[in-house]
């Protein structure tokens, strides 16, 4: 089933003395609990796509389908969390937002907190916590709403090279676990590949699809074990071939 | 805790508490000193107490004001008016800096004017506000709400307009509106800014009441500073203005301790 369709999708900014086509003629689709990465030069335009989908601006041409209206969870670079607030309260933000914050989904949150080991950090204060328990609360913040699709915008660019590793398998098995559909937006081709069933190259801006490409990787359970699969590195010189190609035809 | 310090960790707070406590007792020292040498000039005739009073006067004006009950009473004036214009001022300019964060529209019309506002000596518009107002407690109050309200209302505007837009851009995402984004994003990570500026109000609004009180009033300190420099009695002047150190100083370690416990709560 698809959950997300994007058809001929443009986008075009305008400012005083210019205006900036940053989306032009793009379309693509991501299907029921998929993986999905899009990858492009940086400055392409990957973050207005997903706030196009977000449906946080509107399409200057094109139509985006998605299934259900307001389904879909955000989660941006850095954790977000708001520093006032426990991490309990922090989880059920989206809950209180859309008025939905109730006995039976409180205790979905709760039961996140649990399984992912936040349960006992429930009162604490987001600077108590590790860089990359920050980014398991923000994960599940994003999950208590239960979206059909998750939009992940770089969310692993603020850590450390180490602690990234780490968060990547750890949000990869969380969204795998609670069998989620996600598409993340990314400049890091390994993150890419470690992540992805899919990846949808872009062009420079405007942005349009330049190829999609499936890694064959999707045996192998982990995204570190991903990035040591014999395959990986070929994987990663096709794709990177594919970016820095389109930037010599420039 | 404490038990699970190394010696040398409790040596190195010994001496750190040490130096607080060296500071504190100059802090004293130098204001002692400066009584004593003051009382000193005057008892010696260096200076001349009647134009400089002395330290032993102010005290025994304070004792006969205190006596007399004029004291309390004018303490009881000043302050109440100082309150008053602090709490009007504050919430008047905070309301406004939000009508002006919720609608850009009239963020973009009304910004000039505010800049001129806040750039306009308050003390100008003094014989306007007695005409306007009277010579009574009213005119006292509108001017230490016209001082405190424009410089709220910037401060205010400022970290609102501050507050981060990934945190907005999140909320949207989830579907908030406008009131929500105020309520659960703008006004708590605002907190601290509303607590530094109730801070600068203190000043402002002792201001206010002063320089009201030295253009209409019958009662306050201010009025008493002005009948003090006109019957060229420095000692009451002297005294005055020690009482006013004092009560604005109290009034700012108050807003300076609410501002200890919020900011725990919502430092960011």
């Amino acid at each position: 089933m698809t959950v997300l369709e994007l058809k001929n999708i443009s986008k075009v900014f305008y400012s005083k003395t210019q205006q900036t086509v940053a989306v032009s003629n793009m379309s693509f689709d991501v299907n029921e609990g998929e993986f999905v990465a899009i990858i492009g030069p940086s400055g392409c335009g990957k973050t207005t796509i997903l706030s196009l989908i977000a449906g946080l601006i509107a399409p200057t041409e094109g139509e985006i389908v998605t299934q259900h209206a307001n389904a879909i969870g955000y989660m941006l670079q850095r954790d977000q969390l708001f520093e006032w607030r426990t991490i309990e309260k922090n989880v059920c933000l989206g809950l209180e937002i859309k008025h939905k914050l109730n006995a039976q989904t409180k205790e979905y949150a709760d039961e996140l907190l649990k399984k992912y080991g936040l349960w006992e950090f429930r009162k604490r204060y987001p600077q108590e916590l590790s860089g990359g328990m920050r980014q398991r609360a923000a994960l599940i913040r994003t999950l208590a709403t239960e979206p059909d699709l998750l939009l992940l915008d770089e969310p692993f660019s603020a850590l450390d090279f180490q602690t990234r590793l780490e968060v990547c398998d750890d949000v990869y098995s969380i969204i795998r676990k609670e069998s989620k559909t996600a598409l993340l937006v990314t400049h890091d081709i390994s993150e890419a590949l470690s992540l992805a069933d899919r990846v949808i190259v872009l062009t420079a801006r405007p942005a349009t699809v330049l190829t999609v490409h499936s890694p064959g990787l999707n045996g192998i359970e982990t995204p570190l074990k991903r990035r040591e699969s014999p395959d990986f590195s070929a994987q990663f010189e096709l794709l990177h071939r594919y970016l820095h190609g389109e930037k010599n035809e420039k | 805790m404490k038990s699970n310090f190394t010696p040398e960790h409790l040596k190195y707070l010994r001496k750190q508490k040490r130096r607080t406590v060296f500071v504190h007792i100059s802090q004293i020292g130098v204001l002692v000193a400066l009584l004593c040498l003051w009382e000193l000039a005057a008892q010696l005739q260096w200076i001349d107490s009647f134009i400089t009073s002395s330290p032993s006067r102010i005290w025994n004006t304070l004792a006969e004001l205190v006596q007399n009950g004029t004291l309390w009473h004018h303490v009881w004036v000043s302050t109440w008016e100082t309150v008053v214009g602090f709490a009007i001022g504050t919430t008047l300019g905070y309301c406004v800096a939000v009508i002006l964060w919720w609608n850009d529209f009239l963020r973009r019309v009304f910004e000039p004017y505010v800049v001129v506002l806040n750039s306009l000596p308050k003390i100008a518009l003094g014989p306007i506000i007695i005409i306007w107002a009277g010579t009574g407690k009213a005119s006292i109050i509108t001017m230490a709400v016209l001082i405190s309200v424009v410089i709220t209302t910037i401060t205010i505007l400022n970290g609102f307009t501050e507050t981060s837009n990934e945190k907005q851009l999140l909320l949207r995402s989830m579907g908030a509106n406008k009131f929500q984004i105020f309520t659960k994003l703008v006004a708590p990570s605002n907190v601290p800014t509303l607590m530094a500026t109730l801070k600068i109000n203190v000043g402002m609004a002792w201001i206010g009441s002063i320089m009201g009180e030295y253009l209409v009033s019958k009662e306050g300190l201010g009025y008493l500073l002005i009948y003090g420099s006109q019957v060229f009695r420095l000692d009451l002047v002297m005294t005055c203005t020690i009482v006013l150190c004092l009560l604005a100083g109290v009034m700012y370690a108050l807003v300076a301790f609410l501002e200890k416990i919020a900011v725990k709560k919502f430092d960011i």
